[in-house]
């Protein structure tokens, strides 16, 4: 066990074992400290943030779905300089790189966001969510355009030093060509699946659940989907990639670096065992032992196609 | 807050849909305190299926009770459990009920509401009056813990197959009432659907005195993380502000809460 090297290098943040959790499951770390040692993570990715305090969807904001969840919690959150002042104190004591997710409605706003981050200490590394409504370009997601997808990378880019990586909508007819855009707009790493867009109606009252009428789907529903989506970016990929969707325990995890991913994230997981990813990395390097891998970087990619 | 693996040790069919469920689960029990719930990872699930949150019923040495009424497939899987197996529980989680009246404690049930209530009863360290409301004689509880306990219990059914006929605010207003003519204040403490909680709480702000309503909300994290369990409150200088149920309450003072 003492020669198994987990570390990976996801577009510059230097994680000690390759898994975090996915943005909005792990709030800001502290609300699972108690019940989990948040420093065994290799990353923390927090909940999304935009410029300003933003009050989220009504309620009913979740339902149960056989194999997941559908959510639209509606991206609620303090606001960039509420998430310094309030949570990266906590966040600094877990010693563990924290990666940002950040959202807003305008390419100024990411940008501003991104600018503001820059040079809080602890913070090591951003998350573009670019799959929530862009207000001003007419309702439509930044992220199944591949020309805003391009815009915003360059735009965020150029406000910051910290890594980037956008988080890919799943719901596009070929990831590759936002692989390709995100990438050649500066892109240091590119983290997918997002939830997948998805509707319950109650049929007694003909009314969609959701307060939001729509959501995303989460759980291990979602799990084939991120595999083959991954395995998709992985061929078009010159960047790491961070992959997510349906990761209940290493079996998942241990398929998703196969498929080419370079680190894994747990989301849906950590609200049904909240010692998910503890559990993963564990079973990471049993499943490298086993095999006679020295490193979870031999992994990536390593998928027979023959 | 701890992660258990607690035993059951004793599982019991109460009245109609009702159920009592007792928990082996040492750190939980001995710290739990009246208001608190605990999330359950329900067996017999498929593997995605979220935790069910439950209030306390009681906690005595390292044993947790709950009640539970069956609503659901999870309610309905849960009545499967057998002494001996072991479910995964997380708690106590939340706030819990303030335990200093600054009057004489009225507490209010509606339904499996009466769970945190007869916990409060027990670690209250004196008596007062409990009413309980339901649709019908089998939706009402534990009428016989609080008498053991000293407590004065009024009962009001929908159908009137118990106590009195109608809702609980008529023994409730009657109870403010009794003790507004001897000069007594009360301190309200009410669990039960949101219709009730409300009616309780504009008694409250009627009489001037103080009502700590448990909100019931659906849940995912159970611990302040996800946002599933929102809910709009006001702080007393008047500024608005967005509590989550699961980690901010699930007890809040009537004038907190922006229905």
């Amino acid at each position: 066990m003492g020669e198994i090297d987990l570390s990976v290098d996801l577009g510059g943040v230097r994680m000690r074992n390759p898994v975090t959790v996915a943005s909005g499951t792990f709030g800001y770390g502290k609300e699972y400290a108690e019940l989990m040692d948040v420093t065994q993570l290799g990353a923390i990715t927090v909940k999304g943030i935009r410029l300003q305090p933003w009050p989220g969807n009504a309620l009913p904001r979740h339902v149960e779905v056989p194999g997941g969840m559908v959510n639209a919690i509606g991206l609620q959150g303090p606001g960039v300089d509420g998430f310094v002042r309030d949570y990266m104190p906590f966040l600094r004591t877990t010693g563990v790189p924290v990666i940002v997710n950040i959202w807003g409605t305008s390419v100024e706003e990411y940008a501003e966001v991104a600018r503001r981050l820059g040079d809080v200490e602890g913070v090591s590394g951003l998350e573009l969510n670019i799959s929530c409504p862009n207000v001003k370009e007419g309702g439509h997601a930044f992220g199944t355009d591949p020309r805003t997808v391009s815009a915003l990378v360059a735009a965020v880019r150029a406000a910051t030093r910290l890594p980037l990586m956008p988080k890919l909508a799943p719901n596009v007819p070929d990831i590759k060509v936002f692989v390709r855009a995100a990438q050649e707009a500066g892109a240091d790493a590119l983290s997918l699946i997002n939830t997948l867009p998805a509707m319950v109606i109650d049929i007694e009252t003909r009314r969609p659940v959701l307060a939001n009428k729509v959501g995303g789907l989460s759980g291990p529903a979602v799990h084939p989907v991120a595999v083959k989506l991954v395995w998709e970016a992985a061929q078009a990929a010159r960047v790491p990639i961070l992959a997510m969707g349906g990761v209940t325990g290493p079996e998942q995890a241990v398929e998703f670096l196969i498929a080419g991913a370079s680190a894994v994230a747990v989301g849906t997981a950590n609200f049904i065992d909240p010692t998910t990813p503890l559990r993963v990395i564990d079973g990471i390097a049993d499943y490298l032992t086993r095999h006679g891998l020295r490193s979870a970087r031999e992994l990536t990619g390593s998928v027979a196609m023959g | 807050m701890f992660d258990v693996a607690c035993k059951v040790v004793r599982q019991e069919p109460l009245t109609a849909d009702y159920w009592s469920l007792e928990l082996e689960s040492g750190l939980i029990a001995e710290t739990a305190r009246p208001g608190q719930f605990v999330h359950v990872r329900v067996p017999g699930l498929d593997r995605a299926a979220l935790r069910r949150p439950f209030s306390i019923f009681g906690a005595r040495e390292n044993v947790l009770r709950l009640m539970y009424k069956t609503v659901g497939r999870g309610t309905e899987a849960l009545t499967r459990l057998r002494v001996g197996e072991e479910i995964q529980v997380i708690g106590p989680l939340g706030n819990g009920f303030p335990l200093e009246p600054q009057g004489e404690p009225v507490l209010v049930a509606g339904g499996y509401g009466v769970a945190p209530l007869c916990f409060l009863a027990e670690r209250l360290g004196r008596t007062g009056t409990v009413l309980i409301g339901g649709r019908t004689a089998t939706d009402v509880l534990a009428r016989e813990a609080f008498e053991r306990l000293g407590w004065t219990v009024k009962i009001a059914t929908q159908d009137g197959s118990l106590g009195e006929v109608g809702l609980v605010t008529l023994p409730l207003d009657r109870t403010l009432a009794e003790l507004k003519a001897v000069g007594l204040s009360a301190e309200l403490y009410a669990c039960g659907p949101d219709g009730m909680l409300k009616a309780v709480g504009a008694r409250a702000l009627e009489a001037g005195c103080r009502a700590w309503l448990s909100l019931d909300k659906h849940m995912v994290c159970g611990v302040g993380a996800c946002l599933a369990c929102v809910q709009n409150l006001r702080r007393p200088d008047g500024s608005m502000w967005i509590g989550r149920v699961c980690h901010d309450g699930p007890i809040f003072e009537a004038r907190e809460i922006v229905w």
